[in-house]
């Protein structure tokens, strides 16, 4: 186990090499940069700029090295001091931005993949349980309700419901007053207040696809021969159901965690803009819309090092819980 | 417990059915799996039951664990009876699946071994884990404890290494590690019954024979009864005591194995017989198979099930009427018009 975890973090480190690179590339993609624009906004003002000092403010801020070199300081940056450049439209630090919504986002983010899963095993295992009983059916229209109404109409829906019915300020993280005061426990029970919005209206979501995969899955598994060698045994029902089929099940769920990562960060863009959440979705479609580079870069690279890291969680805890992945 | 309408069980015997009648509601009706079974297994003796696929085998022993699929529709007529102590006969024909009773005879009284080594262990647990679960179900003890009773279990079926067998996962171990390890596990809380459902159906015929041969020793050594199911009247002659055939979920002959061997009394029999080699035979000729196959079980003939396939049939009686058993010396009997009339093939 040990071998098979170091040799994917070996490999690990390449695959982020390359990613941070190609990350680097794509920043430089579109035509002008970061000198074009505050130029443009420096003539905006009445100043006065020579394209030769253009030039120069340039080769200052070695824009004009071979790319090779510029990611070098670049990632170096990075690496060595935390430092992800500057956000041209937010004139501040790209990591500050990121920081600062990173921690609020993997909570609700986190918050919501534990009550999807909280939600979508058991009704799952219950489902292919009673396969065709009452139940089974009206989990399945509920699945089918939860994955076909947009998150966002849900969110809409909700926050009319707390607002008009249950006289509630919704919509953000916390009422306006607690904002930049420090933490203290009317504060804490204000944000409980209104982090269920997005927990529910994300874990629904999520849950209503899950139940039907996690249901087929036991299906398949509770008709195999050994759940009926464990029944054999004098296991009472639920013994059996989960400790053998339902460990089995899981396994597909598991593999799902790496994916889960990336879109913790990124998380539902739209129902983040509806609610008005301080996460990070909203930051970075701004950021791709107003084309700020660094910040965009930033994210960019983020993201496939939560995509690699998160690849690597799933295949380690899938070796954990899958003997026959490890030894193979 | 006991139903006052069943006559007592003698006290050697351990399991006795009368009757068992198993359907299945299935979209295209009623299927009849299990027929008017009766049959008793005595301590310590060895039952072999031998019928073509489909012919309900599997079906009969599930009822008796209370393991039947969710659609099953059992007749009421029919008793499931079993004796483990000597002094207590349970009614196990009364049990639901999930009942307390149930729950501490299987694994605990009786134990069962399946056909698909392959399949039949949970791929995610290792050999040990498994055994110990069912050890500390049933002994109420501690890890410590049950892991060593797994351990001595593995050496008990011939695996080598056991301290290393128990922490294997079974896509690890070859087929028959695998039977040995379901044997184990079987066997783990010494029970008075151990159904062996085609315990080698999956194995070549090596492995085979030293899975016969470990059962044999097994037999010995803890005494417990077995019924053993095949398909291969083969190994019945190696392994059991008594025999019973059965034939679209009905019991067509039993009795001892001589008997049955050297004296089969139903044509069905006679015809499994004469389609195995055997040693000893008069001159050598073709094996003889058996004309036409199994009805399929939505459309059992009337009349006697095997008269569509049988060489003495009489189209009049046969045909219409089900025919009664027949007793003979050294309790064999023969669902059959003519048993003992007709001239006794295989001799
Ligand atoms: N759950 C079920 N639903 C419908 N029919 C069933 C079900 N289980 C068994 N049967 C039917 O019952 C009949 C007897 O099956 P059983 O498994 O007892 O056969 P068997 O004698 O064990 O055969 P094999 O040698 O192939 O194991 C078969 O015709 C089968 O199709
Ligand atoms: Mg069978």
């Amino acid at each position: 186990m040990l071998h098979f975890v170091v040799r994917r973090v070996l490999w690990a480190i390449p695959v982020l090499v390359v990613v941070s690179f190609i990350s680097f590339v794509i920043i430089q993609l579109p035509p002008g940069d970061y000198v074009t624009a505050m130029v443009a906004e420096m003539r905006n003002n009445g100043e006065f700029v020579t394209a030769v000092q253009e030039e120069e403010i340039r080769t200052a801020l070695g824009l004009n090295d071979p790319l090779l070199v510029q990611y070098v300081r670049w990632i170096s940056a990075i690496l060595l001091h935390g430092d992800f450049g500057q956000s041209f439209h937010w004139n501040a630090p790209v990591a500050d931005l990121i920081w600062g919504r990173l921690g609020i986002t993997l909570i609700l983010s986190t918050l919501s993949l534990v009550f999807t899963w909280l939600i979508a095993i058991p009704v799952g295992v219950y489902s292919a349980q009673r396969q065709y009983s009452f139940l089974d059916y009206l989990f399945t229209v509920f699945g089918f309700l939860g994955k076909g109404i947009p998150d966002f109409l849900l969110a809409l829906v909700l926050m009319w419901v707390g607002f008009a019915w249950l006289n509630m300020d919704v919509g953000g993280l916390m009422s306006p007053q607690y904002e930049g005061q420090p933490l203290s426990v009317a504060k804490a029970l204000n944000v409980l207040g209104h982090i269920w919005i997005p927990v529910v209206v994300l874990a629904t979501g999520g849950a209503a696809g899950l139940i039907r995969v996690m249901r087929a899955n036991m299906l398949d598994e509770l008709g195999k021969p050994y759940v009926e060698t464990a029944y054999a045994q004098g296991l009472s029902e639920r013994q059996v159901v989960w400790g053998y089929p339902v460990r089995v099940a899981l396994n597909p769920f598991i593999s799902t965690v790496g994916w889960a990562l990336p879109a913790l960060f990124s998380g539902d863009v739209i129902t983040a803009v509806v609610l008005n959440l301080p996460t990070t979705g909203p930051l970075l479609l701004q950021s791709l819309k107003m084309q700020d580079m660094y910040l965009a870069g930033g994210f960019i690279l983020i993201l496939s090092v939560f995509t690699v890291i998160g690849t690597l969680l799933s295949d380690i805890l899938l070796a954990w819980s899958d003997p026959r992945i490890r030894y193979a | 417990m006991s139903n006052p309408t069943l006559p007592p069980m003698p006290s050697e015997r351990l399991l006795d059915l009368r009757d068992v009648q198993v359907g299945f509601a299935t979209r295209d009706g009623r299927v009849a799996a299990v027929n008017s079974v009766t049959y008793h297994v005595d301590r310590g003796e060895v039952l072999g039951i031998v019928g073509e696929s489909g012919s309900g085998k599997s079906v009969t022993v599930r009822a008796i664990m209370r393991l039947l699929a969710k659609n099953a529709v059992e007749g009421a007529g029919g008793s499931i009876r079993f004796n483990p102590d000597g002094d207590r006969e349970l009614l196990l024909s009364a049990e639901h699946k999930n009942s307390r009773l149930m729950r501490e005879i299987r694994g605990g009284r009786i134990g069962m071994i399946f056909q698909e080594p392959m399949t039949a262990l949970s791929p995610v647990h290792t050999v040990g884990t498994q055994i110990m679960r069912t050890v500390m179900l049933h002994r109420k003890c501690g890890r410590t404890e049950a892991r060593a009773r797994a351990v001595e279990l593995l050496g008990k079926v011939q695996l080598p290494n056991p301290e290393e067998m128990v922490d294997r996962y079974p896509h690890q171990m070859s087929g028959g590690m695998r039977q040995r390890a379901m044997i184990a596990l079987a066997l783990c809380c010494d029970p008075v019954l151990l159904i062996a459902d085609e315990p080698t159906t999956a194995l070549d015929v090596t492995t085979e024979a030293q899975i016969l041969d470990l059962l044999k020793s097994l037999q010995d050594e803890l005494g417990m009864a077995i019924i053993f199911i095949t398909h291969n009247f083969g190994v019945v002659a190696d392994i059991a005591d008594r025999v019973a055939v059965m034939y679209l979920g009905r019991i067509v002959e039993t009795g001892s194995v001589d008997d049955i061997f050297y004296a089969p009394k139903h044509p069905y029999t006679q015809a499994l017989l004469q389609s195995i080699p055997r040693l000893g035979q008069a001159r050598v000729r073709r094996l003889k198979t058996i004309r036409g196959s199994v009805p399929d079980p939505y459309n059992v003939p009337k009349g006697c099930p095997f008269h569509t396939r049988c060489d003495f049939a009489d189209a009049a009686l046969c045909g219409t009427e089900l025919p009664p058993r027949k007793a003979f010396a050294g309790d064999q009997s023969a669902l059959c018009h003519f048993a003992g009339e007709l001239r006794e093939a295989g001799q």
